[in-house]
């Protein structure tokens, strides 16, 4: 497999990371996206990471570079399902992910995402109105 | 010290990488680690083999589990020709990095092992090995 699916559903993009990412499928994901959120034009980004055994500083980085490029492009990412020991490792490795918005699971996720967007609209119309 | 199983792994690829981590992953599993134990030496698996390439061009894992009496280990064992490392203080400060990336690996590496060694001269090479115990 060498290429991670993007799902749209209304104004958001699904990305469900299913396999074990070597760093070129990484940062092919990481293209990918960037183009995806241009071209639907999507508010919301969520990446379902549940499936992900390990995420060591390449992914970690890889997850920063997506929230951070799609805040540029006006859009919120939000990162879900980290397993506990993932959790664990990845803050005894240094890599605290201080960009990243994160959610338990796809519901509390898609919730999040929906009042980050819903906010910014809100601030935009009190600051247009 | 019984060595219980050894296994050996050429690092070139990205792909390799992710082998590595599937083999430190499966003696990780066969000597009994819980989860996080598993993630732990599994992601500082990933940290080095990814070293070797970025900055040797490759190298070699050895991955073997060690039985000390009643005490079950995983030990690395990561080689490469590379151009070595001048100042290892330095280069296992977090932050630090002369490639591209965000200067975590080896001290990130360190703290998710029990033991942790980097030998290494510049021009002759670099040795890193890493143990984590259950």
């Amino acid at each position: 497999m060498d290429q991670i699916p993007i799902l749209k559903i209304g104004d958001c993009l699904l990305v469900s990371i299913q396999v074990d990412m070597h760093d070129r499928l990484a940062m092919a994901l990481q293209d990918d996206l960037t183009n995806k959120i241009v071209s639907t034009r999507a508010r919301g980004v969520m990446i379902d990471i549940s499936a992900l055994e390990i995420v060591d500083s390449f992914i970690g980085r890889m997850l920063n570079n997506i929230a951070a490029m799609s805040r540029v492009l006006d859009a919120v990412t939000v990162v879900v399902g980290m397993q506990p020991a993932v959790a664990i490792t990845l803050v005894e490795l240094g890599l605290a992910l201080t960009g990243v918005k994160t959610a338990l699971n796809v519901d509390k996720g898609l919730a999040l995402i929906r009042r980050l967007i819903d906010g910014e609209e809100d601030s935009r119309d009190r600051r247009e109105g | 010290m019984i060595v219980a199983k050894d296994e050996s792994l050429s690092i070139k690829t990205s792909e390799d990488v992710v082998r590595v981590r599937q083999v430190v992953r499966a003696q990780a599993i066969a000597a009994g680690f819980g989860l996080v134990d598993q993630t732990k030496i599994v992601t500082a698996a990933s940290e080095i083999a990814r070293n070797a390439i970025d900055y040797a061009g490759g190298g070699d894992v050895r991955i073997e589990t060690l039985h000390n009496g009643t005490r079950r280990g995983v030990r690395l064992t990561f080689s490469d020709r590379g151009p070595g490392i001048a100042d290892i203080g330095l280069a296992l400060t977090d932050g630090y990095t002369t490639g591209s990336g965000l200067g975590l690996g080896l001290g990130g590496a360190k703290r998710l092992s029990n033991e942790f060694a980097v030998d290494s001269k510049p021009g002759s090479g670099t040795r890193v090995t890493l143990a984590r115990w259950r």
